[in-house]
């Protein structure tokens, strides 16, 4: 060994390797501990119990809002021409039959809902999340001329059909969500959970 | 330096000793003599060059003011809006300190926005003085930052909805964004947590980054030497001393044409916060006077105003828009492809467009756009963060022979004339609800906003330009 040349670039070379190599995974390390701590505490996590919502006195036509996980969540009693309009309204949306994953799957259909009375959205904006309003009748608007009938969201202009149907050419790119639920007896709903059995 | 080596203050009266003391032990002449009594800068400053010092003003009050504000406020959001009303019913005094605090913000941005200004009249982000407009540039940005984070503490409705509009930008950012957006609110929806955390961040983090960018920003303007109205350098004539026979000393000259300009700006800032803090609802908004509620978002919901050009710009971008877009990029690589001049920037062009392209349009009809979707509403985020970032590059994009507008020939006249209408007409479009004609216009604003950064060297580079004088003229 001793007759060797110390090769003094190489040396250098990993010295200065190491001390970047092991700053970085240091400085990462040292770092990750506050990064953590920005995210959802214990107790946030722990609020997102499911919600029941009594249905019984929901007229037809109207529209109810109840909050879960901090979001608001609207059930929709349609009344037939509601549907109607619906049905008809095929060309105007981007996904008219649900194929993109915004729904559970017992919802993937053209009215997006279990029985086709009761509609079940969150009210979020796909865009960046206000809380489109609702704009039932039809009738001429500022936003639509031959407005049929649904949800406009006041931030930056999405139009939504009665269900939840985002229309092409607009800022959202995607229907509103549908969250898990299920009818329960006696004229509720459950919000957040849909299994099945008791 | 040993105490004995410098020599002793003089011309302090009956402070000399002390004076001649401490400089002793802290560089306090040195520091005097090369930022303020020996700094020589030209000496044709006009109106223009009053808004830096009005910004350092404006700065310090928002600190002061602040610091007051957190004494009686509460970051939670149970009591975040009740304890800004009380500290506008109850505290002594309260009102005018928020009121102090809040028609502050505005005219911070009316300050910096002129300062910007100027320096694209004048031409200061040329070379030597690229790192002043970085560092002012990141000013800015920490400055928007400060802004967006302060607008959630009261907790008002436009508070909440902006915030809620705001990080949703994050979430649209393809594969990390939900888990991103998440991280910044520490919940799933905007809540108390998230108002905590702005609340850190407004008082501690950013205003610590913002001093510590001031310092930078004044640090390398007084090493290059400030620019002037006729952007000539007045290094290149001194006089036996050394001096530049343009500059005067900015202490007494300007800290006096600076006190005039404060007093000026002191009077209608009062007029303002005194008479209509509101500002029409510009400058405080309507709806944020209600409580926020998580289930309904406000019926016209527009951020603050100093916002809005960006905001136009991110409500411009629809699925029809993005052809026109993509259009643009094409025509853009083709015109570099064609006449710019330097050969590594048409390599770049030619690796780097048809990615550019193929993910504007390409992703809607290929496999590819299956796994990895990428909507309008990201290009709005994108086209959003680059209309920010694209200040930026201005020392390099501007490729005149000449700095200042003066000398500039009509192109660049009318550009930079275009560019201040467009700006304005995007804040405008910005504050009002969206309609068809208002987007059609957005676009177009758009498209001319970008437009006058993205052509600059050939606009600056074609036009015929009047010689730069050797010294300043008055």
């Amino acid at each position: 060994m001793a007759d060797k040349q110390v090769d003094k670039g190489k040396r250098c070379l990993l010295a200065t390797a190491g001390t970047v190599a092991g700053g970085a995974v240091a400085g990462v390390a040292g770092l990750y501990p506050f990064a953590a701590s920005m995210l959802p505490s214990e107790r946030a996590k722990a609020a997102g119990a499911p919600v029941e919502a009594d249905i019984s006195q929901l007229a037809p036509g109207e529209r109810m809002t109840v909050e879960w996980r901090g979001k608001p969540v609207w059930i929709v009693r349609r009344t037939p021409e509601m549907i109607e309009t619906i049905k008809k309204g095929v060309d105007k949306v981007a996904d008219p039959n649900s194929k993109k994953p915004m729904q559970p799957q017992y919802a993937a259909n053209e009215l997006r809902s279990i029985k086709p009375e009761y509609l079940v959205l969150v009210g979020i904006c796909t865009h960046l999340g206000c809380s489109p309003v609702e704009k039932f009748r039809a009738q001429a608007e500022d936003f639509a001329a031959d407005w049929k009938g649904g949800f406009y969201c006041p931030c930056h202009g999405s139009l939504f059909d009665l269900a939840g149907r985002v229309y092409k050419n607009r800022p959202a790119p995607d229907n509103l969500i549908v969250p898990p639920h299920k009818f329960l007896a006696d004229g509720k709903i459950l919000i957040g959970d849909d299994s099945k059995g008791a | 330096m040993a105490a004995s080596e410098k020599t002793p203050v003089t011309g302090a009266g009956p402070f000399n000793g002390l004076l001649t003391w401490v400089d002793a032990r802290f560089p306090m002449m040195s520091l005097w003599k090369d930022h303020l009594a020996e700094y020589y800068a030209p000496k044709n400053f006009n109106f223009w060059y009053y808004f830096g010092s009005l910004a350092m003003v404006v700065l310090v009050l928002q600190i002061v003011t602040g610091i007051f504000l957190t004494m009686h406020y509460k970051p939670s959001a149970a009591e975040a809006f009740a304890s800004v009303e009380y500290i506008m019913r109850d505290v002594p005094g309260g009102w005018l300190i928020r009121y102090l605090h809040s028609t502050g913000a505005s005219f911070f941005f009316i300050v910096v926005y002129l300062h910007m200004f100027r320096g694209l009249m004048y031409g200061s982000y040329r070379a030597p003085r690229e790192l002043i407009w970085i560092f002012g540039m990141m000013i800015y940005l920490a400055l928007m930052a400060e802004a967006f984070f302060g607008y959630l503490l009261p907790w008002g409705q436009m508070s909440y909805w902006g915030a809620q509009v705001i990080v949703n930008l994050f979430d649209a950012l393809p594969i990390i964004g939900p888990d991103l957006s998440t991280w910044i609110r520490g919940d799933y929806v905007v809540s108390d947590a998230t108002l905590n955390r702005f609340f850190a961040f407004h008082v501690i983090a950013i205003p610590l980054a913002l001093l510590g960018l001031v310092a930078a920003h004044i640090m390398a303007l007084h090493e290059v030497g400030s620019n002037n109205p006729d952007g000539v350098e007045i290094k290149k004539v001194k006089n036996e001393q050394g001096r530049p026979v343009d500059g005067i000393p900015f202490h007494p000259y300007y800290t006096v044409k600076d006190a005039f300009g404060v007093a000026v700006f002191a009077l209608l800032f009062c007029l303002i916060m005194f008479f209509a803090p509101e500002m029409g609802g510009y400058f405080l908004e309507y709806n944020n006077f209600i409580p926020a509620d998580p289930l309904k978002t406000p019926p016209h919901i527009a951020p603050v105003w100093y916002f809005t050009p960006y905001y136009s710009i991110l409500r411009a971008v629809t699925e029809e828009f993005m052809q026109t877009l993509a259009l643009g990029v094409t025509a853009y690589t083709f015109l570099i492809l064609f006449t710019a001049r330097g050969c590594l920037i048409k390599i770049a062009t030619i690796f780097i467009a048809p990615v550019i392209i193929f993910l504007m349009k390409g992703p809607s009809f290929t496999l590819l756009g299956v796994i990895f979707p990428i909507e309008p509403k990201v290009w709005g985020v994108v086209l959003m963060g680059v209309a920010t970032l694209i200040f930026f590059l201005l020392p390099w994009l501007d490729q005149s022979p000449v700095k200042s507008i003066r000398y500039k020939g009509a192109l660049s006249k009318w550009a930079l004339g275009v560019f201040v209408v467009v700006f304005l007409t995007l804040g405008y479009y910005g504050t009002q609800p969206v309609t068809p004609a208002g987007t059609m216009v957005s676009q177009i604003g758009t498209l001319v906003y970008f437009a006058f950064f993205l052509l600059m060297p050939w606009y600056t580079q074609m036009e015929k330009t009047q010689p730069e004088p050797a010294r300043v003229t008055m």
